[in-house]
């Protein structure tokens, strides 16, 4: 294994302050239009995956009429191979909870709810803990804002906001269509910011280092730090802050084992980039973004049991509301199936590949359209793997 | 007012309303995009993904119908892009489907079929998911079948089932691949709150959800020549009958429905109406014996408000929603039941005919009926009351299989006896109409004079979709024998749609409402938007089929049922008095609590 190339960084988990709440306190005296300034000053874009720049979503809920608005932090990491949000949520529960005041203070709520995954159940004593404190300091600062944790029931579907909203609601995890967007029609159908736990924690560290200080990690696209769940064939599995933008052979070449074939960047709804790609990959928004799940597979792993694994992920999964996704998962399945058994030729591999391109564009949500992410991904790289 | 919005589709510029969907902007320029799971009744699902179309400058392809029209749009319906998902999304969901549409019941009036064939879905693209599916068939019902491996997963069903009639019976199971359309439990409809109101067949694009049909025992009945097989057709048929044969929507059909029905082979064909004029004479007098009981004899026991009991539907969802409510019922039969018991009594004494070889068919416009005419408490002539109930869309089949011209047959009348009526019953057909016929019957018997309304049109209670209304009518000047009366301002209400009579019913359980009468009708619209009528069903036609009813009411010569001659000789020569001894036997009947799982 090579030497550590990749700059490390400790934002997320570091200690900040010996003082509880003290950023918080000191953002609260500032105006919400020097946060929000701020905020895009620093070019945070979300840390679920999708990337949509911060604040311009706290902007528009912020500016959405209402008396009634709402924040969400979206704690039901459901991606497969990504844990960076439990270790967050761990050990620096803290942070998570100032990110979430400082955005009802500048969007004008006055409830906060963290939706946490069924899953991470055994969390929620510290988690109480933790936000006994947080409502105390809150009192002594005179913020109106409090915090109540909701529990998912392990449904992957309910990590999609609108779906996450329903669940909450006490509705089917279904996604609603959109527009309307959260930012007028969210939780509750009132305006509602909902992050990612992560991007709560670097709305506080944006408010502690300042934007230029913030910014000088990363790259023009893709601002600050990175926290990654690394798994698969690595000697050194686990969660790591990278500086965003790095390239993946870089990140290959320190935690692959050497013999990597193929990284799955962003999960089974990311992308697979085979290893002649690795050089010309870059990890942030301007290349393959990720919510932080990076799988390492070495060459003897097949890549058609890979695919195998996240359709039969998926088709199980789906909501099962739009048929694109519902029955569409279950044809990609069932298609390399039929494939690999020599019951279809080769070639319906490209009329499923027309089949995910069209599940890409006329899903109901990101789930269904983000199934062709690692369909056409794994398929285009890897297709005789898949045929023999 | 509104905002203009500007947009352009498929080249032609158009402004519509902020809030106008792609979809409906399309329509207006006669651009006629392809939907499953969206209905004009229901709230927008965007589920099926059929209506996509492509906007410029947008990666995704939105889904019409769920997508508000903004300034600037430029929308495709029929580029490359679109046809090729379009086909996709087709294809999936014939892969899911059993496809066996020549032994399916929908065969022909099905929307996925119509869009299979637009898509000439020769070639099955995908592979068939059918054989891996543990697709079941609920088969248990007397009034529905429903059949999961027709199933779309649309959801127009439940939304209706929720939205329109706040039943919620059926709902969405499980999820991804397993996903499906299922009850409480997954038990049989007929276990559950289902209330057999049928507005879900009507709504399903597919065979997932039909009437359970009598088409072939009611052919083997006219054929026996050992069975007297009569005939009684519901008001509400007589407006929408024609849709389902072609014919444009709101014709009335009452003279070619009875010529057909002639030609089919019925011994004798008969009307429901007369059971409807007959039910407001029993009803009426019990709407006053109670007021009489309550004002006068100061009796706590006595339930108001009386509601009318003429919707199977209503009545199944007052048993499982609001069981302590159920004194509060009218005792009467509804006119189906009321006219089945007669056919095999009155009717067969009259005739001298064995009441063992007679055969009631009814034919209606609800599926509910079938439930009801199943009823083990609906046997009081001793045999089945009402053997097969047919919805009109049946009718519609039956006519077609025996090789009638319908637009062409002649207009022909109803047999005597039980087959005379009047304008009251035919607007029994629509909401409010049973309150309407009501008043003009009770305020006569009390007052001795009309209903003080323009041409007897008693407006105020005419039921308007989507709401409850309210009326209170004055009564004064009362004959001697009803002074009690005198002076009281009779509280009513109707409520169409089982989730408004839901509302009603809270209201009057709440304290927040008083009346004294009320009038429900489960399917919205009532029964001329009936769960049995022809397919499609919407506003737009429930309103043209109410203009019919109320014009065929003004058409009649008699309008009020204490004047239908036919019912006079009834009490005459059978009966005896409103409310008496046969009646009783025969004409009323009682209600059985259930829970709501």
């Amino acid at each position: 294994m090579s030497e550590q190339t990749l700059k490390r960084v400790d934002l997320i988990f570091g200690e900040y302050s010996n003082e509880k709440y003290k950023i918080l306190a000191t953002t609260l005296a500032r105006t919400n239009e020097d946060i929000l300034k701020d905020l895009l000053e620093s070019g945070l874009r979300g840390r679920g995956g999708a990337g949509f720049p911060t604040a311009m979503k706290w902007k528009f809920t912020a500016e959405s009429p209402g008396e009634e608005k709402y924040v969400v932090c979206n704690a039901d990491e459901g991606e497969p191979g990504t844990f960076k949000d439990r270790e967050i949520l761990l050990r620096v529960p803290r942070k998570v909870f100032s990110g979430m005041a400082i955005c009802g203070k500048v969007i004008g709520a006055k409830k906060g709810y963290m939706y946490l995954r069924g899953e991470y159940k055994f969390m929620v004593p510290e988690l109480m803990k933790e936000l006994a404190i947080y409502h105390e300091h809150t009192k002594q600062l005179g913020l109106d804002f409090s915090i109540e944790i909701r529990m998912g029931s392990g449904a992957y579907i309910c990590g999609e906001e609108s779906a996450l909203f329903e669940s909450m609601e006490g509705g089917r995890g279904e996604p609603r269509n959109k527009p309307p967007y959260p930012t007028t029609s969210g939780f509750m159908k009132k305006p509602t910011v909902i992050n990612n736990v992560e991007t709560f924690v670097n709305v506080l560290m944006i408010m502690r280092l300042g934007p230029d200080q913030y910014k000088k990690l990363g790259t023009t696209d893709s601002r600050g730090s990175k926290v990654f769940s690394v798994s698969g064939d690595t000697p050194i599995p686990g969660i790591y802050e990278l500086e965003l933008g790095m390239p993946l052979d870089r990140f290959v070449d320190e935690f692959g084992d050497g013999d990597t074939k193929a990284v799955q960047v962003g999960g089974a709804s990311g992308f697979c980039v085979p290893r002649k790609k690795f050089k010309d990959t870059v990890i942030g928004f301007e290349g393959v973004p990720t919510g932080g799940s990076m799988m390492i597979f070495n060459s003897s792993r097949s890549m058609y049991n890979v695919l195998h694994n996240y359709l039969e992920f998926f088709e199980e999964e789906s909501c099962g509301q739009c048929t694109p996704c519902r029955v569409g998962c279950q044809q990609l399945l069932k298609g390399i199936v039929a494939v690999k058994k020599g019951e279809k030729k080769a070639v319906y591999l490209d009329q499923l590949m027309k089949l995910s391109e069209s599940m890409k564009i006329t899903a109901k949500c990101g789930l269904g359209q983000s199934v062709a992410n690692s369909f056409s991904s794994i398929v285009n790289n890897f297709k005789e793997e898949m045929i023999y | 007012m509104a905002k203009n919005i500007n947009l352009t589709i498929d080249g032609i510029n158009v402004t519509v309303e902020e809030g106008t969907t792609i979809l409906e902007a399309a329509r207006n320029l006669n651009i006629h995009i392809p939907t499953l799971c969206y209905h004009e009744d229901l709230c927008v699902a965007g589920n099926c993904r059929v209506c996509v179309v492509e906007q410029e400058k947008v990666r995704n392809l939105p889904a019409s119908c769920a997508t508000p029209a903004t300034d600037g749009m430029v929308i495709h319906t029929n580029s490359m892009k679109v046809r090729m998902a379009r086909k996709h999304i087709v294809e999936l969901l014939l892969s899911e489907h059993n496809a066996d549409c020549t032994k399916c019941y929908k065969n022909g009036n099905c929307e996925l079929q119509g869009l299979a064939s637009q898509m000439l879905t020769g070639d099955h693209l995908f592979l068939d998911l059918v054989p891996d599916k543990k697709y079941t068939i609920d088969m248990f019902n007397t009034a529905i079948i429903k059949d999961d491996s027709r199933c779309i997963r649309c959801q127009r069903c439940v939304r209706t089932c929720e939205e329109l009639q706040s039943v919620s019976a059926l709902g969405v199971a499980y999820k991804g691949n397993k996903m499906k359309i299922s009850t409480f439990f997954e038990h049989s409809l007929f276990e559950v709150v289902c209330t057999n109101c049928g507005q879900c067949v009507n709504r399903c694009p597919t065979g997932a959800l039909i009437e359970r049909n009598y088409i072939d025992q009611v052919w083997d009945a006219i054929y026996d020549p050992n069975k007297h097989v009569v005939v009684q057709t519901a008001p509400a048929v007589r407006v929408a009958l024609g849709e389902a044969l072609g014919m444009e929507t709101g014709k009335i059909v009452t003279g070619k429905m009875v010529a057909a029905l002639r030609r089919l082979g019925f011994s004798s064909v008969l009307d429901t109406d007369f059971t409807a004029d007959l039910t407001i004479i029993e009803e009426g007098h019990e709407l006053l014996t109670r007021l009489k009981k309550a004002l006068v004899d100061k009796d706590p026991t006595v339930s108001l408000p009386m509601a009318t009991s003429c919707s199977p539907g209503w009545i199944k969802f007052i048993e499982h929603t609001f069981p302590e409510y159920l004194p509060n019922l009218s005792t009467c039969k509804s006119p189906q039941q009321m006219f089945g018991a007669l056919a095999k009594t009155y009717y067969t004494q009259k005739r001298k005919l064995d009441p063992k070889n007679v055969v009631s068919v009814s034919i209606m416009p609800c599926t509910a009926k079938k439930f009801e005419a199943n009823r083990p408490e609906m046997r009081s002539s001793g045999y089945k009351d009402v053997d097969f109930v047919l919805t009109t869309r049946e009718l519609g089949i039956m006519i077609r299989q025996a090789g009638l011209d319908f637009a062409e047959l002649p207009e022909e009348k109803f047999d005597s006896f039980m087959g005379s009526s009047t304008g009251a019953a035919v607007i029994f057909g629509s909401t409010g109409g049973v309150m309407e016929a009501a008043l003009r019957t009770a305020y006569e018997i009390v007052t001795g004079r009309e209903v003080p309304f323009d041409g007897l049109n008693i407006v105020p209670v005419r039921g308007t979709e989507g709401e409850v209304r309210e009326a209170t009518i004055k009564i004064e000047k009362v004959k001697p024998e009803w002074s009690f009366l005198e002076g009281v301002e009779l509280k009513c209400a109707v409520a169409n749609g089982l989730a408004h009579a839901k509302t009603l019913m809270q209201n009057v359980r709440d304290g927040k409402a008083f009346y004294h009468f009320i009038e429900v009708m489960a399917c919205p619209g009532g029964c001329l938007g009936g769960g049995g009528q022809p397919i499609p069903t919407n506003k737009d036609i429930r309103a043209k089929r109410k203009t019919a009813i109320y014009e065929e009411d003004m058409g009649m010569p008699v309008r009020k049922s204490h004047e239908n001659p036919e019912i006079a000789e009834i009490y005459k020569e059978f009966l005896g008095k409103p409310l008496g001894h046969k009646s009783h036997e025969l004409l009323h009947t009682y209600y059985t609590p259930r829970k709501r799982y």
